[in-house]
Parts: structure tokens; C-alpha cells; sequence
């Protein structure tokens, strides 16, 4: 075996000579700004601290304050009929939200269908193809994310309703999904940019095609953003009311609708029916979130 | 600027060397009595992967330029140089990583006799010859062990379930990884140590039984106990697989490589290569002047 070589460094040219008394001179200028900033410092601090634990109650404050008066003016309303029977006629009391609860699933399921797979595929294609096709994707998704939803309506109206000649779930659903489709291609595309380039290069040195790559390695890394993306947009697309007014037949055929339209009644019974639907609508929105958070939580868990 | 990166860089293996080298005289004595003496220098089971005047560079920018190389089967070839100097571009040449990165490879670079960078090759099918292992350990995080170690496969489309069993433990075994996860297979890759982690890449890189395996710095991250570990299993592996190994450690490359490729810096701040040879001859009676100035410390 060879001597092993000696590793003398050379420091010579790495660093100007300074001498000990500039190596404390310099120590000194430290150690004293640290001790004469540290008031400073510290007050800083706190009132960072302090305006934080404020705008927590600030930011609760309109929360707290929808979640109770929905639930203090829908409560009532509540019960097993109220879900379970269609509507009666104007003026008329009793009756349920039956066909707006089937009606706005019904849509959010046609919503979902058109939304969240083409939304995959688009996050995917930028993930893959980057370039003047992908940033002019991602620019008018920005931009898509941005039209008011009524404009949405309006274009699928446009699209389909007068067209086919009648208004349906279908065309209410493609709406939502037109409207969902932007915010869930971004946030799908930005929890695939968290899955770092190391783990992309393992697959692909194991042999890995790159699509391969890009759905047992990227696209399941990026997992629980993307169901909590879609989950989110899901939630903001169930409470959308303007992509629907041109679409749906009647307004006891959507959730959001019945609203719009009972709580503009002049009778009291409608009005109530309008707050005991928002009360559903609300815990429909809580539900989604919660399963979003359950979701990504569970997903991250299992990886460590 | 230069002469600092390569200062910094020696001297910092200069410490982690010592405290290896003192705990690990029987793993050299091993290598020495595996070699032997008087070794001709083409290599006893011919060549594995051949570099032929290759340059490689990212735009305007030559990372390293005709490098001729050649890496003899079943032995261990120690990449050596300062940083910067293109190694790494080397290695990832070989199993085309650079396809994807933006590097262009000049020059011919074969696989026994198959043109890496032929019209007809598919990059796939090439690096499922070819394994790596990167300077950081990346395991698969949303995987469990097992599943880790038998990805390559399923990556290439194997998919009989016994064959995937017995590959993947056979894997561990020759990653000497077996002992240490056989009760905790279905746990995820990240509740490893790193240095188990890296163990458990060299595991993954090795279910697809590659002929050549490319080992990217796979020490710099870990201790000296996990270093001697890797070590053992590089000189246990080399005689199967043959080895391509990027350090920036002399002393591992003294203990470990039969070969050893020193690379530095032109004049222009290109890499290049300027000696090839037996890890003895090459540490022991450099032929190039910066050869042995830069294995002896003394970077020009
Ligand atoms: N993807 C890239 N794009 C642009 N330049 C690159 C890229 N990869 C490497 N380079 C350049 O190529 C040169 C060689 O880099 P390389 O990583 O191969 O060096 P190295 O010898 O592995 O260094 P180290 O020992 O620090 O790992 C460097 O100048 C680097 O900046
Ligand atoms: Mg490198």
C-alpha cells in the first residue's frame, strides 16, 4: 500500500493576514452591538408579539360572528323534513330543500368530474413541458382565477344553455367546474414544485420513464396538496351562486340559489328557509375543510 | 477564489480523514490483500464503460473537457479533483442525467459496446444498466422501506410479486441492510438514519442489478462509522459491479478504489482530466506534477 499523502493545506492567498489584535478588535464590534441592541431588540419582539395575538381575534371576529348568527337564525329551521321534502309553492309554509340538496350535489358532482381530472392533467403537462405553452397555460389560469363568476355564467349560458335549448344541472356543473378549474391546475402544479428535484432524478437514474416519474414519485409526493387544493377550490365552488343563475332551471334547484331567492321573499317562512339552508350550506363548507386538513395531515403522517 | 475552494475543501477532509483512518486500519489491510500486486492496467475482466474525448458543458459555459477514461469491470474507480472540476458531470454523463439538465456531451462514451448517446438507445433502458447514488441520500419519503428498495424494479415494469420479494431482500442483503430493517420493512424510508438511509439508496440502486453503480460523494454526508460501513460495502460490491466513485477524500479513495482518475482545473477554470491509473501507482509515483501536488495537498 501506498504512504498515504500528506494533506497540508496551503493557506496561502485564501485569506488576508489580519493578525490577533483585529481579530478582537472586530470580536469586540460584535459582542458590543449585540449587548447595546438588545432592548431594542427585545421591544421589537414583543410588540411583533403583541400585534400578532391582536389580529388573531380581529381576523375570528366576522367568523364567529357568521357562525353564530347562521346558526341562531337557520337553526330553527332545521330538521329531518326540512332536509328530506321538496319545497312548497310560495307563501305556502312547511316544505323542505330536498331538490336544492340533490340539485347543488348533483352539480358539484358534474363540477368535480370535469374540474379535478383536467386539472391533474394541465398540473402535470406544465410539470412536464415547461415552456412558452406552459407559461401562456399558467397565465391564463391566473387570469381565469381572476373573472368575476358571473362572467362564467354568462359564458356557459352562452355555451350551453342557448345552444341546447334547455337549462340543466350539466351546464350549471360545467360552470363551476370552468370556475374551479384555474385555482385547482395551480395549487396541484405548486404542491408538485414542492417535491424536490433529488427524489425526480432517483427515479428517473433507476430507469423510471418520466411520466413514470411524474406519477408515483411526484404527483404521490405532492398528494396531500393536491387533495387539499382541490378540496378548497371544492369548497369555494359549492358557494358560488352567480355561475348558476343562468343555468339553472329553478332556484329550489340549487342550494345557493334558494338562498338568493327566499331570503328576497317578503314571507317569513321564506326567509327562514333561506337561513336554514345557509346553516347546511356552512356545514357543508366546514365538512369539506375538515376532510382537507384530515387528508393531507393523514397523507404527511405516513411518510414519517 | 480557486485556491480557496480547494483549500477549504482538502483541509476539511483532512479532519474526517484522520478519524476514519484511525478507526479503520483492518478495512485497508482487506483491500490490500485483495488486490494484487502487480495488476496490469487494463483491468482483469476487461472495460465496462469507456469515455472517449468527452466534453461536457451547460451552455456557454465547458464544465470539463476530453476526458478519456475508461472504467474497468468489476473494480473500483476513484473520481478525484477539486471542486468544480466536473466529476459530477462526468458520472451524470454516463447515464445521460444530463439529457434532462440542460448538459451537453460531446465525444462518445460507451456501455461495454453499446454508444450511450446512440440514435437508437433508449436513455430508460441504458439506465436501468446503471445505478446511482447521489451525494445526499434521497429515499422515496412517501414509500416504505421495501417499497423503496424494489421501486427500480417496479419502475421497469417488473411485476411478479415473488420475484419483486426476492430481489428486494436480496438487495438488502448485499446492501448490509438486511439485518438492521428485516423487522421494520413496511415502515417509511425517513424513520432511517442517514446513514441507513444512503444504505438503503445503494439497496435501490442495486435491486436492478446494474453493471456499473455511480457514486456521487455517497459519504459526504455521514459519519465516519456510517463512512467505513459505505466503504465496506464499496470494496464488497466491487468483483460484482462496477464502481464509479466521485470523492473528495484521498484517503477513501486510497482505501477503496484499484483505480484512481485525477481531475483539476485548466488554466481556464475548465476541468480536465490529467492522470489515470492504478490507485498505487497514482498515489505513490504521480507522472503529472499536479497530480502530485494536488494529492499531496499542495494545490496550484
Ligand atoms: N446544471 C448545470 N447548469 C450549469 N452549470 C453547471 C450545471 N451543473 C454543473 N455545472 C457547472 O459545471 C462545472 C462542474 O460542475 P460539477 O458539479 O461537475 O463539479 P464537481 O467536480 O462535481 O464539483 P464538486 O466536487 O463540488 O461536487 C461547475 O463549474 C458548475 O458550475
Ligand atoms: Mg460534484
Amino acid at each position: 500500500m501506498s504512504k498515504l499523502p500528506s494533506m497540508q493545506v496551503a493557506l496561502d492567498g485564501a485569506m488576508p493576514d489580519m493578525g490577533l489584535a483585529e481579530v478582537a478588535r472586530r470580536r469586540l464590534v460584535v459582542r458590543d452591538s449585540a449587548r447595546r441592541s438588545i432592548g431594542r431588540r427585545r421591544t421589537a419582539g414583543r410588540a411583533m408579539q403583541v400585534i400578532c395575538l391582536l389580529a388573531v381575534p380581529i381576523a375570528l371576529a366576522p367568523l364567529v360572528a357568521l357562525a353564530i348568527a347562521t346558526v341562531s337564525k337557520g337553526a330553527g329551521a332545521l330538521s329531518i323534513g326540512f332536509l328530506a321534502h321538496a319545497p312548497t309553492p310560495e307563501g305556502v309554509p312547511g316544505g323542505g330543500i330536498s331538490t336544492a340538496i340533490v340539485g347543488s350535489g348533483e352539480i358539484i358532482a358534474y363540477a368535480i368530474a370535469l374540474a379535478v381530472p383536467l386539472g391533474l392533467f394541465i398540473a402535470l403537462f406544465l410539470f412536464e413541458r415547461p415552456g412558452p405553452i406552459a407559461s401562456a397555460i399558467r397565465f391564463s389560469a391566473d387570469v381565469m382565477s381572476g373573472v368575476p363568476s358571473i362572467i362564467i355564467g354568462i359564458f356557459a349560458y352562452a355555451v350551453y344553455v342557448e345552444r341546447f335549448h334547455h337549462f340543466s344541472d350539466v351546464a350549471a356543473g360545467f360552470a363551476l367546474g370552468v370556475l374551479m378549474l384555474p385555482i385547482m391546475v395551480r395549487a396541484n402544479e405548486e404542491a408538485m414544485r414542492t417535491v424536490s428535484v433529488d427524489l425526480w432524478e432517483a427515479g428517473i437514474s433507476l430507469g423510471a420513464r418520466r411520466s413514470r416519474v411524474a406519477r408515483s414519485v411526484v404527483l404521490r409526493g405532492a398528494l396531500p396538496g393536491v387533495v387539499t387544493g382541490n378540496l378548497l377550490a371544492l369548497a369555494r365552488g359549492v358557494g358560488e351562486t352567480a355561475p348558476l343563475l343562468f343555468t339553472v332551471a329553478s332556484p329550489t334547484f340549487a342550494m345557493t340559489l334558494l338562498i338568493f331567492n327566499d331570503a328576497t321573499q317578503p314571507y317569513p317562512d321564506a326567509q327562514q328557509t333561506a337561513w336554514g339552508t345557509a346553516l347546511v350550506l356552512l356545514a357543508l363548507v366546514l365538512i369539506l375543510s375538515v376532510i382537507a386538513r384530515t387528508v393531507a395531515w393523514t397523507l404527511n403522517r405516513k411518510t414519517r | 477564489m480557486k485556491q480557496n475552494d480547494a483549500a477549504t475543501d482538502t483541509g476539511a477532509n483532512h479532519e474526517t480523514d484522520q478519524q476514519t483512518l484511525f478507526g479503520d486500519r483492518s478495512g485497508q489491510l482487506a483491500k490490500e490483500s485483495r488486490v494484487p500486486a502487480g495488476k496490469p492496467d487494463a483491468g482483469a475482466h476487461g472495460t465496462a464503460v469507456t469515455l472517449d474525448d468527452v466534453s461536457i458543458s451547460f451552455g456557454d459555459h465547458v464544465a470539463v473537457r476530453n476526458v478519456t477514461l475508461q472504467l474497468p469491470a468489476r473494480e473500483v474507480t476513484a473520481l478525484v479533483g477539486p471542486s468544480g472540476c466536473g466529476k459530477t458531470s462526468v458520472l451524470r454523463a454516463i447515464n445521460r442525467l444530463h439529457d434532462h439538465t440542460g448538459g451537453v456531451v460531446r465525444g462518445t462514451i460507451r456501455l461495454g459496446s453499446l454508444d450511450v448517446y446512440g440514435t437508437d438507445v433508449q436513455p430508460e433502458v441504458l439506465r436501468s444498466r446503471i445505478g446511482m447514488v447521489f451525494q445526499k441520500p434521497n429515499p422515496f419519503p412517501t414509500m416504505s422501506i421495501f417499497d423503496n428498495v424494489i421501486s427500480g424494479l417496479r419502475f421497469n415494469g417488473v411485476r411478479n410479486k415473488r420475484l419483486l420479494r426476492e430481489m428486494g431482500i436480496a438487495a438488502l442483503h448485499n446492501a448490509a441492510l438486511w439485518d438492521i430493517v428485516k423487522d421494520r420493512l413496511h415502515q417509511p424510508a425517513l424513520r432511517l438514519s442517514g446513514g441507513q438511509q444512503q444504505r438503503l439508496c445503494i439497496a435501490r440502486a442495486l435491486a436492478i442489478e446494474p453493471e456499473v453503480l455511480l457514486m456521487d460523494e455517497p459519504c459526504s454526508a455521514l459519519d465516519p462509522v456510517a463512512t467505513a460501513k459505505i466503504e465496506d460495502l464499496i470494496r464488497h460490491l466491487s468483483g460484482e459491479v462496477t464502481i464509479a466513485l466521485v470523492t473528495h477524500n484521498m484517503f477513501q479513495a486510497a482505501r477503496v478504489s484499484d483505480n484512481v482518475a485525477v481531475f483539476l482545473l485548466g488554466e481556464d477554470r475548465v476541468g480536465e482530466l490529467v492522470e489515470v491509473g492504478p490507485t498505487d501507482r497514482v498515489f505513490d509515483t504521480p507522472s503529472d506534477a499536479r497530480t502530485k501536488a494536488y494529492v499531496t495537498g499542495h494545490v496550484g
